[in-house]
């Protein structure tokens, strides 16, 4: 009688476990929740068709898809981690993740990610993601920033039109943007709504660095050459050329579409998926294309944040979610997903699709400068979105507004940023 | 003292600007949601359409599930709005009629509550929510709405409830009606109006409120509406502008209808004992 209640109660125990393991139904079936943050209807469908193959050949293993949003993805994880409610496979950026990597928050994923998966991806963009010794996601797209231009004006004014494999340096962008400045119209808008990320990751084709990691693993900021060579040029067609309008500097990208499509700006320098948007609302037969940003001494170099996968330290499905992700990044699912996206697949085999490298809405020339996308340049800095919002941001404003000086900017982002990175570094 | 024509016209004039001023971001917000994409990227932007369309509307109803989570915000906010009115009524008419030192102290702590920020209280709030098996729920969410919005309904009432004079509840009392008697037919017919715009306050609240509903509910089926519109917002603030437009605008229907309806009552009921007759 006694061995038969143990033996209730042990089924009971056991059928209490399946229900309230987390994931898990009592038919042993698995459930994990991936946070997608696809927003563009194409981007939406290719996350939605993968989930739904997925689902179909495997039915131990069943994805939810969960529609997340980038405006407020940070403070939702931030909340979901400590509440131990968080999904199990998380679409973020890498420039997002320091907080919720050191935070303990994310598994480390050098043990789960198949060896076809970690080959697969360069080592810079792995780079991205690692923080200490551990990796907390999978970079798997990314965009370069890249100038639109009016193709029509640019060919009118005789201008030579860069390549990724000829491009422009610094010096001879100010000098074709003045050419192509006057009766109201600019060779350039720039819109500089979020200065900081803009300035540094094209700094880093004139070798700019800005943070410099002693031997002792503290960073400290120099604001040296190779880090003025944009903000100079930018504040120079601002400010002395007059081939950039002052207006723009506060706006987003898409605010400067208009005055692009109505003739007031030959170029703006966008995010290779602003293309998109591009397509969609440019005024029927206008001609626009994609050249590659200026170069400086390193060339084409520039910083990006990649759109990354991540899995949650919490989930009870490690393994399952690694598997899913190792799924949904094989190099043809990894085109569909940068095809929806308008963005660039960071896998070497899905590069190579031939759909990437098409002169179609230029894509073969934001394609060839796949290899030259570092990370950005502070994204593992601890304590940089203090230094960027309250020391960084209002200096590069004031600066390209012409309120301010070089060597005002430079004691700023120096002494000031100092004062706050010191903090984060006891 | 008689006003003058022109002082007159002057009067109406401002009235017209400022009326317009108030109503641009809503008229902007219409004429965006009808207008093709080609349209909203033009350097000379117009007012009316020039080639208005539905497309955007098919697209936000093709893209997001909005009457789904119309529907949950619409049990949200009623719910809340019921229940926080249910228990601030009692609460206000105490305290408006009972002048202690501790009504004080709690009308006092009543405003003082409403200076905590919401990242302040969001994590512990998920916690408790959690271990009361409440999260990704409608009700959770609706306790909390209505945790949040009772100290203002409450405030709101306690307004009200003093504008009732207490003679009219003596006179009731002298004539031989019980206490209860009172309350029901002297008093709840004149605070009526009171408790009609403390619940529209509380459910308009309720109705657009994002970052509790962005938190506590996970199961996209269970999101509301608001959280369904930042689907709409992409990275770096990059908005697909013509199918939010759409959707906002069917999302501010509601409480636009709603307080077309009961405005009238609400006026009345701010403006009861503002003056003796």
């Amino acid at each position: 009688m006694r061995a038969r209640l143990l033996v209730i109660l042990a089924v009971f125990g056991l059928l209490l476990t399946a229900c309230t393991d987390s994931g898990r139904d009592p038919h042993g079936v698995i459930t994990l929740r991936f946070q997608s943050l696809a927003w563009q209807q194409e981007s939406v469908a290719a996350n939605k068709d993968l989930v739904a193959e997925w689902n179909a050949t495997h039915p131990d293993v069943k994805v939810k898809y969960v529609q997340g949003s980038w405006d407020s993805v940070h403070d939702q994880l931030l909340t979901s981690f400590e509440g131990g409610e968080a999904p199990d496979v998380i679409h973020d950026a890498s420039d997002d993740l320091a907080d919720f990597a050191y935070g303990g928050y994310l598994a480390d994923l050098r043990g789960l990610l198949s060896d076809r998966l970690k080959s697969d991806i360069p080592r810079r963009s792995w780079r991205t993601t690692t923080f200490g010794d551990g990796i907390y996601g999978v970079p798997f797209l990314q965009e370069p920033r890249v100038l639109i231009a009016d193709a029509g004006r640019l060919r009118k004014s005789g201008v030579r039109i860069p390549t990724p494999e000829r491009p422009w340096s610094w010096a001879e962008f100010r000098q074709v943007t003045k050419k192509l400045s006057g009766d109201g119209r600019y060779g350039v808008a720039w819109p500089l709504k979020e200065p900081v990320s803009a300035t540094l990751n094209l700094s880093l084709s004139a070798g700019g660095q800005l943070f410099h990691r002693g031997a002792d693993g503290r960073v400290t900021v120099r604001f040296e050459a190779g880090d003025q060579l944009v903000p100079r040029t930018i504040h120079d067609q601002v400010g002395a050329d007059r081939s950039a309008p002052d207006s723009t500097l506060g706006s987003g990208g898409s605010d400067t579409l208009p005055g692009f499509f109505g003739g007031k700006y030959a170029m703006v320098p966008l995010g290779f998926s602003y293309r998109q948007q591009i397509v969609q609302q440019a005024p029927k037969g206008f001609d626009w294309q994609v050249l590659p940003a200026p170069a400086g001494a390193d060339g084409l170099t520039q910083g990006v944040s990649p759109q990354t996968l991540s899995i949650a330290e919490d989930s009870p499905h490690k393994k399952e979610a690694a598997e899913f992700v190792d799924f949904l990044l094989r190099p043809k699912n990894m085109v569909r997903l940068a095809l929806g996206d308008w963005m660039l697949p960071t896998g070497t085999e899905a590069l190579k699709d031939p759909a990437l490298h098409t002169d179609k809405y230029g894509w073969a020339t934001g394609t060839a400068l796949a290899d030259r996308l570092s990370p950005a340049p502070a994204q593992s800095v601890r304590g940089y979105p203090e230094w960027k919002d309250k020391v960084a941001t209002p200096a590069f404003q004031e600066y390209y507004s012409g309120a301010i000086g070089l060597g005002e900017l430079r004691r700023r982002l120096e002494k000031d940023g100092n004062l706050v990175l010191a903090r984060y570094q006891r | 003292m008689k006003t003058g024509k022109g002082a007159r016209a002057g009067q109406y004039l401002a009235l017209l600007a400022y009326l317009l001023f108030l109503a641009f971001p809503f008229l902007w917000l219409v004429s965006t949601a009808f207008k093709p994409a080609r349209e909203l990227a033009s350097l000379h932007p117009t007012w009316i359409p020039k080639d208005p369309t539905l497309a955007n509307f098919r697209q936000a109803f093709d893209e997001q599930p909005l009457l789904r989570a119309a529907l949950n915000s619409l049990a949200a906010a009623l719910g809340a709005a019921l229940i926080a009115v249910l228990i601030a009524t009692p609460m206000a008419y105490v305290l408006a009629r009972r002048r202690t030192l501790l009504a004080k102290a709690a009308t006092g702590w009543v405003v003082v509550s409403q200076a905590f920020p919401f990242v302040l209280v969001i994590i512990p709030l998920f916690l408790l929510l959690k271990n009361l098996r409440l999260i990704d729920s409608v009700p959770g969410l609706v306790m909390v709405y209505v945790v949040w919005a009772l100290p203002f309904a409450l405030w709101m009432l306690v307004g009200y409830v003093r504008a009732v004079p207490a003679e009219l509840e003596e006179a009731a009392a002298v004539d031989g009606a019980s206490r209860v008697r009172t309350l029901v037919s002297i008093t709840a017919p004149l605070l009526a109006p009171g408790i009609v715009a403390t619940a529209l306050f509380a459910f308009i609240s309720a109705w657009n409120e994002f970052f509790f509903a962005l938190v506590l509910l996970k199961t996209p089926e269970k999101q509301t509406l608001p959280v369904v519109l930042t689907h709409f917002i992409g990275a770096e603030g990059v908005a697909d502008l013509g199918p939010l437009a759409a959707a906002a605008f069917l999302a501010t229907l509601p409480s636009l209808v709603v307080f077309a309806i009961i405005q009238k009552r609400i006026t009345g009921g701010m403006l009861a004992g503002a003056v003796k007759s």
